[in-house]
């Protein structure tokens, strides 16, 4: 057919529209995956409250908020991206990419550095490390610290998939009609917004809720 | 040999192994889809047939207690997310659906393709585990059971579902971006075949549950590999929780696996009692309805967990309204058949067997929605006769129902009418001889997952045992005249039933981008009462748009 990827499409206009739709219910799907764990975090924090907030200070506040701030101007430099796209600007919107990608690998990096700190402090109760917890009710503690390991790897999981499509996108740039660039951008735009959405919300939620 | 591969329709378009792996014709990822849950559903039913001869005798003389709760729980396993999940919309949805919609194929083809290269990946993981020893933890993988206790293959199995999520999730996507953006001109939403819509309904469900059930099986799967505890009371976890999300993703589940059935008896009916479905839109919606509906109801599950009495009551309250709107459809699917020119043609009779199994299956289900009833008879036999009934006698049923009606458009050849009848008789028999007698065992307080029972019980296990005999020769029976017909069957016509739809519209079997013409709409689904369908039904032709 003319210039869509799939037979069913009639014309690229429509296919894109199809694709952005796709992605919107991708990310419904996703939500309610990160949803279920966020409902497990909710329920312990009910639980056991006292012992969760004692255990959160001893998180990287600083390290976190710079993540945080990394990953919000990732969405920035995406946002533009789908903006030159919508231009046909080309080479501005790979150099867009190619920030934002670069933006996420400093986040997952930062990650490694403070995932390395909490290894060293004996805070991740994984693979049999040891534990060791002088404040409160360690028991509590222990589980806030398993579920902030589950959440926050399921996070950079995602990261390092929107981190290879964009790769992937940009080492196929040259082969992709304009039609197919423009489709991408806006596809991987929207996930990476998702992606970065779910760090807004876990930030506040294991770093500065209990502050 | 006959060729099977027809000449310029898309079993001819390309032969060999390569043509049919690589294929993104929605068509022939269809056929692999078939030939895979078939050979899953002949394994989760030899499991089914072992258990039957165990329980034959009140003592455990086949198999061990060890190798028993291995068979139940691999049954379970195998049956729901390797057969009845992907069922009728990994084979008859993925046929159907473009052609029904008129469309030249899936919105996204490659995803689709990539969907049967997950199931299969996934499969692999589930297969090891039967092979490497097992897993006794039940199909629904309880914790702390699972986490803690459990010296089977868990992580294994339960990775191999987590997988094969990803390509439940990929045909749901498919399915509603399709729906959504290539019907053809003039096929406005309420214009669209009840099958379409069972489908979309499915779909929703597969995109927004399947996700829960993956992140429950990843902190089991985190909590036996890395330590991590969340439902481990040890460490501050709550074993209640897996439960809770577990049933949160497996209650809409099972309306995953009776929409579809609902939906092909939904075209099946009107097309044997030539009248249009009765009430279609109350159908249509009810099948929304019962999409939204099943999110609300897991904690019917959960009566003897120790959720509070609240919560208990209010789950039974709402589990009494999700049998409404399934109530709504047998009422319109019984008035659909009065008056109707009745035939009873393979399909038609299979699609009455599914109407009488799911009725009696679903006034179970309201037992077992009533909070004192479903204290008495928790995790008995009446639980197992209860879906069953749904789920072999309504879904099972149903496709079998639905393979029969389209086996002509799938493959071109008419199958032996004699034996398909056979077989649908066969299966019904042997279907209520089987699971008949374990409403009684449940009633008098036989629990599920023994091996072993009071001798007292032994009349009604024979009962049931012999039927399953009948029920496994019911099953074998299509395997033979349906292949048979593969290579010797008649050629059958484009609208061999005289149907409405746009399946019917094109040639059987169907071109490789199924309509020489893209077919335009111009009236509702079920025209059967409309002057001059006779002498529409044979030659895909292009309608003028209506103004």
């Amino acid at each position: 057919m003319s210039g869509t990827e799939s037979v069913a499409f009639d014309t690229p206009r429509r296919e894109r529209r199809a694709d952005t739709f796709a992605m919107w219910v991708f990310i419904g799907s996703e939500a309610m995956l990160f949803g279920a764990i966020f409902l497990v975090f909710l329920v312990a924090h009910i639980d056991f409250g006292p012992a969760f907030a004692a255990a959160s200070k001893r998180l990287s506040l600083p390290l976190g908020t710079f993540n945080t701030a990394v990953l919000i101007t990732s969405s920035f430099t995406m946002a533009l991206a789908h903006g030159l796209a919508l231009h046909r600007r080309w080479r501005a919107t790979i150099w867009a990419l190619v920030a934002t990608a670069a933006l996420g690998v400093c986040f997952l990096i930062v990650k490694g550095i403070e995932y390395g700190k909490e290894i060293a402090e004996g805070l991740a109760p994984l693979l049999g490390l040891p534990f060791r917890y002088a404040g409160p009710d360690p028991v509590h503690a222990e589980f806030f610290f398993g579920l902030y390991f589950a959440m926050t790897s399921l996070h950079a999981l995602h990261l390092i998939g929107g981190i290879v499509v964009i790769a992937g996108m940009i080492a196929l740039w040259g082969a992709a009609s304009p039609a197919n660039r423009l489709r991408r951008v806006v596809a991987i735009g929207l996930y990476w917004h998702f992606v970065d959405i779910i760090w807004v919300f876990m930030f506040p939620v294991l770093y500065l809720i209990n502050r | 040999m006959t060729n099977v591969a027809m000449p310029g329709t898309y079993l001819g378009d390309g032969t060999g192994p390569r043509a049919w792996l690589l294929t993104t014709d929605h068509k022939r990822v269809a056929w692999l889809y078939l030939i895979s849950l078939t050979a899953f559903f002949f394994l989760g039913g030899a499991m089914a047939v072992l258990m039957r001869i165990e329980l034959a005798t009140p003592a455990g003389d086949l198999v061990s207690d060890d190798v028993y709760n291995r068979l139940f729980s691999l049954h379970g396993i195998i049956m729901v997310w390797f057969f009845l999940v992907p069922s009728i919309p990994a084979t008859l949805g993925n046929f159907l659906l473009p052609l029904m919609i008129g469309a030249r194929d899936l919105a996204f083809p490659r995803l689709n393709l990539a969907s049967w290269y997950v199931f299969i990946f996934g499969s692999l993981f589930a297969l090891f585990a039967v092979v490497a020893g097992g897993v006794d933890t039940g199909w629904t993988f309880y914790t702390p059971l699972s986490t803690l206790y459990a010296n089977g293959w868990v992580s294994t199995a339960a990775f191999g579902v987590f997988i094969v999520g990803f390509s439940t999730i990929m045909t749901g996507i498919n399915f509603i971006v399709s729906v959504h953006t290539l019907r053809a001109p003039g096929l406005t939403w309420f214009r669209l075949p009840i099958f379409v819509w069972t489908l979309y309904a499915t779909s929703l469900v597969m995109v927004l549950a399947t996700p829960v059930l993956a992140a429950s099986l990843i902190l089991i799967v985190l909590e036996r590999v890395f330590g991590i505890g969340v439902f481990n009371p040890d460490l501050g976890g709550d074993p209640l929780l897996f439960q809770h999300l577990f049933w949160f993703y497996s209650h809409p589940a099972v309306y995953i696996m009776i929409l579809p059935g609902m939906g092909v008896v939904s075209e099946v009916l009107p097309c044997f009692s030539r009248r249009p479905l009765f009430g279609y839109n109350a159908v249509a919606i009810s099948s929304m309805a019962i999409a939204v509906f099943g999110f609300l109801v897991w904690g019917h599950h959960m009566f003897v967990s120790g959720q509070s009495a609240y919560a208990g009551v209010v789950f039974s309250f709402l589990s009494f309204c999700v049998a409404i709107p399934s109530a709504i459809k047998v009422f319109n699917w019984s008035l659909t058949l009065r008056k109707g020119e009745i035939s009873f043609e393979t399909p038609m009779l299979y699609a009455l067997f599914f109407l009488a199994l799911f009725t009696f299956g679903g006034l179970a289900g309201l037992f077992l929605a009533a909070l004192a009833v479903d204290v008495h008879v928790h995790d008995t036999y009446f639980v197992i006769a209860h879906f069953h009934y749904i789920m072999v006698g309504g879904m099972v049923t149903a496709y079998m129902a639905g393979l029969h009606f389209w086996w002509p458009k799938l493959t071109g050849r008419m199958y032996s009418e004699t034996a398909g009848r056979i077989a649908a008789i066969v299966t019904f028999v042997g279907f209520n001889l089987t699971f008949f007698p374990q409403f009684v065992l449940g009633f008098d307080g036989m629990p599920r997952r023994y091996h072993t029972y009071p001798p007292e019980f032994q009349f009604w296990n024979v009962l049931s045992s012999a039927g399953a005999v009948v029920l496994a020769i019911g099953y074998l029976m299509p395997l033979f005249y349906l292949g048979w017909s593969l290579f010797h069957g008649a050629r059958a016509p484009d609208n061999p039933w005289n149907a409405t739809g746009l399946e019917w519209q094109t040639s059987s079997p169907p071109p490789p981008h199924n309509f020489e013409t893209m077919p335009i709409v111009t009236r509702p689904a079920y025209a059967y009462d409309m002057k001059g369908l006779e002498h529409e039904r044979f030659s895909p032709h292009r309608e003028e748009a209506a103004p």
